[in-house]
């Protein structure tokens, strides 16, 4: 073995959303040591923030509370949150992590009591809600949050209020001298489930998302949607906060479009078809028209197309828009030419979803270690040299919906155990 | 073991702000007279856990009842190797939902505290239902590329395996073709499948016993010894394993269903599976005249019937065809026809390739193929037929029906009738009532969404065709439970890989259609939890969803009447009948959800730590005011993964709850027994609302019918409410999900608000 360091038998999962949640709960509870980081404050990434799952319509917090459980349970598996990986160096067996922890300001002392939140008085932007709510400086990151520990806002930090906030806390848990850390960590494989980030709508000009606030994205629709969101998981238009009862959604904005995302984003047709069940349960004259160039129900998800193309008021609207306006009363004004009957159309919406696709957060920037392979879009493969220790699960390895990344997170976990095995 | 409890009342979070510690003590140590009882500013700082651990240490305590948070945090702090730790909660869902300092409070507090206390009086620590000595085989039924990389993966985890192949040979459907769709960077270019190399490395490895012209003629026992017969040339042979992976694959859909594809009018009409096989041996020719064709159109239909045993696999290997037939024959018209192309995630770039190299892709809806290869299109973009003329060869996308069955062998006789409800979760749940009526209820009902397309209208058609896969020696019957479609998949989209019978995971198209590369990756997910059902069997601990918990059903014989609820109503095929018509556990495929002690009448089922005697006194502990007071009493059975949760995020949202309501969490609403029931409204509480998950097609309670089951048997409650001249309303179940913070708070007050209405229970008192 290289430079004579003892092997180490750790299997490190870097994000814990779901793919990462669920590589590292099998890992465990098939006799391994784990070791889980995560950027955020707590886990569940994008999940987290999602109302509910196609085609079920149940909520992801269900699945993962019992994956919470089997972490609370398992000695084997440690979480460290407010951690990302700076580097990987080394090779099967021998693997070190660089770990740069940010300060939450709150240690493990915390009881969520919440003291700290009440006499807490700026309100920074809510990241959990995409920046569509505010919060208070000193928060829970939301009512699902796992670790159940507060989180002090930087933006805070250094001035009187900060104090105030620790004066607040009976337990000794706001500590504000917390600073930037940097560690090493060593692991026998990797599991790399660093997720996906919604393409930014912006860079799409021609479809106003930065020009009317009611032109938003499908994963801002869906903390709208979610009963914890911004509105209480009412559909409303950001403009005025009134129902958003004719909905547009715009299918590929962003994917299958090689001056944007050149591959299919695989889930936001199911998405789209979701988030007209979301509308058509809460208002019953909702009226929902997909833009569309083909809807790509895979799967067993046939049934659930099937379900909402019966819906008369849902209309499939093959055309690809050729751009997005505000109209004169404000509202947005969807324009461009059915694909099939050759109409130029001009069709006001009280609320414009953009589905826009999911970019892979380890992105171009990203350089693969020698085991991982990367493609040209950011998502990274394991190698096909047979001695590799580093692998990917969920989106980090390709643009899949759920029931896809546990599955590729339980083959992932499968690998990396295989890895640590063969040291 | 002596039951050691000591209480341990926590002041912290504002605890001690909202009700009085000393009256709580005064409870702990007065009225249920609890030795040890202690109190401390914040139990979960250092110095708290200090002094839990030390009683624990001195042998004073072993049941600490923490009267704290939620049990659902502080459990880092709150875990004592030697101890049983039973938690009351007093933030989440007392001082976060009440006004402090009221007297209901207190009331409510003091009741969280006797009914933790009654917990305990009625809890032993679990121990183990096995010795360990768990078999580590895995059998792996089916040779294709699932089945051969299951043994491959299982192999390179030291276990050892048994391969048993149906065919001749190994290596399926891929043994005979030759390329597959891409599935690494640059997505562009169909690949070699790989098949030989696999199936020699498969044959070469020492840890794989493979056996082919085989079947599996008998499976029983359950994980870590599972005792499987195997047939192989008339002969037979037994062996035990650890757990089975199934990777029985794909037949082609029947394309001739759908006549107006014109399969059979022309021999120039071929299957993709067809198709396939023509490549593979290197002769692109058109079956009538041998001719190499040069006008080919590929036909993607979008029959929403065949779609989903297609998946869109059918479509990338269209594009992969028609790109084949573009290498051999460079100057052919090659036409792909669609009405969605489904070609997601980075198969896009394999379509744009497709396009690239000549592909014409012309969406539109098939209305008709000729015999004489005119395809008519309802053409999308003029708004009229337009007949697609001059063509040669015509290639129709078949689809991958999963091989849940093995369509070889007659319909067993078992499986014929068997429990419809436990294959197809699509069914309705069904309950038994008593010695034999279930069986005429399970026989109305099979055929339900089981059959495969046509064969339920045609009649007479058995629910599932062919025979058993694994001929399980269950009472459950000898299937594997399907879906919809006849796939042997998961419901959950959290977890993949949990089928209703523990200890065997399927992967590949069996479970829903998929790639090559997409099945190879399954099969090590497969492989992974079998490894873990093995290991869990010798270690007594349960699966999914309660991994490691160590508590099972014991069933007292002596009084039990051979009902039979137990094993026609567990979810999961865990109770076999004797001979002798008394209920058998087998342990390892328990998943302890407790549906069998809801459904047994005389109380004989019960875990060390969860029984029908514990929640009974549990009720029974609360201090019912009597009628003068005209304080309700309201009694909340709620599922503790769903339900439970969505309480305490109601109190992490500090929305105000009734303070009249009693809540126990229960390990399924399936596990909630009518005594229940009768023993609150004895007790004079005044309603009852059981919150658990959802049921019906889209059921998301954990235990696949364990909710539903307790909804059957409340809708039963009402005739005994009445007979007792009790109002119906008193008892409601309710489905709830954990994103619903806020609704169970209107649900807990608006069934508070009736229960006013219709006033006390009339018992209070007696």
């Amino acid at each position: 073995m290289s430079e004579g360091r003892p092997r180490s038998q750790t299997i490190a999962v870097i994000g814990a959303g779901i793919a990462g949640v669920t590589a590292a709960v099998e890992v465990a509870e098939t006799g391994y040591d784990v070791v889980l980081l995560e950027k955020g404050p707590s886990l569940g990434g994008r999940v987290t923030r999602l109302n509910r799952y196609f085609p079920k319509l149940c909520h992801p917090t269900c699945g993962l509370e019992i994956n919470y459980r089997r972490i609370k349970e398992n000695p084997r598996l440690k979480v460290i949150t407010m951690a990302e990986v700076q580097g990987v160096s080394g090779s099967r067996g021998n693997y070190s992590l660089t770990v740069k922890t940010r300060p939450r300001y709150v240690n493990a002392n915390c009881t969520a009591c919440g003291a700290c939140s009440e006499v807490a008085e700026t309100e920074v932007t809510d990241p959990f809600n995409y920046g569509l709510s505010r919060v208070k400086a000193a928060y829970l990151p939301h009512e699902h949050a796992f670790p159940m520990r507060f989180v002090v806002a930087p933006e805070v930090i250094g001035t009187p209020e900060a104090e105030k906030i620790k004066a607040a806390c009976k337990y000794g848990a706001v500590d504000l001298d917390e600073v930037e850390e940097t560690f090493e960590l060593s692991a026998g494989a990797v599991i790399w489930a660093t997720g996906w980030r919604p393409y930014d709508a912006a860079k799409i000009e021609v479809y106003g998302y930065k020009d009317c606030p009611d032109i938003i994205n499908n994963v801002e629709l869906e903390r709208l949607a979610n009963h914890d969101g911004p509105t209480g998981g009412r559909i409303l238009r950001p403009s005025d906060g009134e129902p958003a009862k004719k909905v547009a959604f715009i299918q590929c904005a962003g994917s299958r479009d090689i001056n944007h995302l050149p591959y299919c984003s695989m889930i936001c047709c199911l998405a789209s078809l979701k988030h007209a069940a979301y509308l058509r349960e809460q208002y019953a004259d909702a009226e929902v028209d997909i833009y569309y160039i083909d809807i790509r129900a895979h799967d067993k998800m046939s049934a659930f197309y099937d379900r909402i193309r019966n819906d008369p008021q849902v209309n499939f609207i093959k055309s690809k828009p050729g751009h997005i306006v505000a109209g004169e009363d404000g509202r947005p004004l969807v324009c461009g030419e059915r694909t099939i009957e050759r109409e130029i159309y001009r069709n006001p919406y009280d609320l414009v979803v953009l589905a826009t696709g999911m970019v892979p957060s380890l992105g171009a920037n990203f350089t693969a270690p020698a085991d991982l392979e990367k493609d040209e879009y950011g998502f990274v493969l394991p190698s096909v040299a047979d001695d590799g220790g580093q692998f990917s699960a969920g989106v980090a390895s390709g643009p899949i919906d759920v029931a896809l990344s546990t599955q590729s997170a339980t083959a992932a976990a499968l690998k990396a155990i295989q890895a640590v095995r063969a040291g | 073991m002596d039951r050691k409890p000591g209480v341990y009342l926590c002041e912290g979070c504002g605890i001690a702000e909202a009700v009085s510690v000393d009256d709580l003590e005064q409870v702990a140590s007065g009225e249920l007279k609890v030795p040890a009882c202690k109190r401390h500013a914040a139990f979960c700082s250092e110095e708290g856990v200090a002094l839990i651990a030390k009683d624990i240490e001195s042998g004073e305590v072993n049941q600490p009842i923490i009267v704290a948070c939620s049990p659902r945090v502080m459990t880092d702090r709150f875990t004592f190797p030697d101890a049983q730790v039973i938690r009351a909660n007093l933030r989440e869902q007392v001082i976060w939902t009440q006004p402090p300092g009221e007297e209901d409070t207190q009331a409510l507090a003091a009741d969280n505290l006797r009914m933790a206390v009654a917990q305990a009086k009625n809890s032993d620590p679990p121990v183990p239902h096995g010795e360990g000595g768990a078999s580590r085989k895995l059998l792996v039924v089916g040779g294709g590329v699932s089945g051969l990389t299951a043994a491959r993966e299982a192999a390179r985890m030291g276990v050892e395996v048994i391969l048993v192949e149906k065919g001749s040979a190994l290596g399926g459907w891929a043994r005979k073709w030759s390329r597959t769709i891409p599935h690494r960077p640059p997505y562009r270019d169909p690949q070699p499948n790989g098949i030989g190399d696999l199936i020699a490395a498969v044959e070469a490895d020492p840890a794989v016993t493979v056996m082919t012209g085989a079947l599996v003629t008998r499976t029983a026992g359950g994980p870590g010894d599972f005792t499987v017969t195997l047939s192989q040339g008339g002969k037979e042979t037994s062996e035990r394993v650890g757990a089975i992976v199934v990777a029985t694959g794909w037949r082609g859909y029947d394309i001739a269903r759908h006549e107006y594809l014109g399969y059979g009018t022309s021999p120039d009409i071929v299957t993709d599976i067809e198709f396939e096989e023509l490549l593979a041996n290197g002769g692109i020719k058109r079956k009538s005249d041998g001719a190499v064709p040069s006008n080919l159109a590929f036909i993607i239909p979008g029959d929403s019937e065949r779609m989903p045993y297609s998946s869109g696999v059918s479509d990338r290997v269209a594009i992969k065809q028609a790109l084949q037939v573009i290498e051999a024959v460079p100057d052919a018209m090659v036409y792909v026809i669609y009405e969605d192309l489904r070609a997601h995630g980075t198969a896009e770039e394999f379509y744009r390739q497709g396009q690239e190299a000549g592909i014409i892709f012309q969406k539109g809806r098939v209305k008709s193929v000729a015999a004489d290869l005119t395809v008519t299109l309802d053409d999308d973009l003029l708004g009229q037929e337009v007949p697609l003329s001059g063509l040669d060869m015509v290639v129709l996308s078949t689809g991958m029906v999963p091989n849940s069955t093995n369509v070889d062998l007659s319909p067993a006789e078992e499986g014929a009738d068997q429990l419809a409800d436990d294959i197809d979760p699509a069914a309705p749940v069904k309950v038994a009532r008593g010695n034999g009526e279930d069986e005429a209820e399970a026989a109305e009902t099979s055929g339900n969404g089981a059959a495969e397309n046509g064969a339920a209208e045609e009649g007479g058609e058995p629910a599932l065709p062919g025979g058993p896969i694994l001929n399980l020696q269950y009472r459950q019957g000898p299937h594997l439970p399907i879906l919809a479609h006849g796939f042997a998949d998961s419901h959950f989209i959290c977890f993949p890989y949990e089928t209703r019978r523990s200890g065997i995971y399927t992967c590949g198209p069996v479970r829903r259609a998929m790639t090559i590369a997409d099945s190879q990756q399954d099969a090590q997910g497969a492989v992974l939890k079998a490894i873990q059902a093995m290991r869990a069997a010798d270690a007594s601990t349960a699966l999914h969803p309660r991994v490691g918990d160590l508590s099972f059903p014991e069933f007292g014989l002596d009084i039990c009447t051979k009902c039979r609820r137990c094993t026609v109503e567990c979810p999961f095929g865990a109770i076999d009948e004797q001979d002798d018509g008394y209920p058998v556990l087998n342990a390892t495929r328990c998943r302890r959800c407790g549906t069998c002690m809801g459904a047994c009448p005389v109380r004989t089922i019960s875990f060390k730590n969860y029984s029908a005697q514990m929640v009974a006194d549990m009720i029974k502990a609360v201090e019912v005011p009597d009628e003068f007071e005209e304080k309700p009493r309201i009694l909340v059975f709620a599922c503790e993964n769903d339900a439970y949760p969505a309480l305490d995020m109601a109190g992490i949202n500090r929305h105000r709850i009734s303070p009249y309501i009693r809540i126990v969490p229960v390990r399924c609403l399936g596990s909630v027994t009518m005594l229940w029931i009768s023993t609150a409204l004895e007790c004079g509480y005044d309603g009852v609302m059981l919150m658990g998950c959802k049921t019906g097609d889209d059921y998301q309670c954990h235990f696949v019918k364990g909710s539903g089951i307790a909804q059957e048997r409340m809708a039963k409650v009402g005739e005994t409410l009445k007979s007792l001249a009790l109002e119906e309303e008193r008892v409601q179940v309710e489905e709830v999900s954990i994103a619903d913070s806020g609704r169970v708070a209107e649900l807990l007050n608006s069934f508070a608000g009736k229960i006013d209405e219709i006033g006390l229970n009339p018992f209070k008192g007696f």
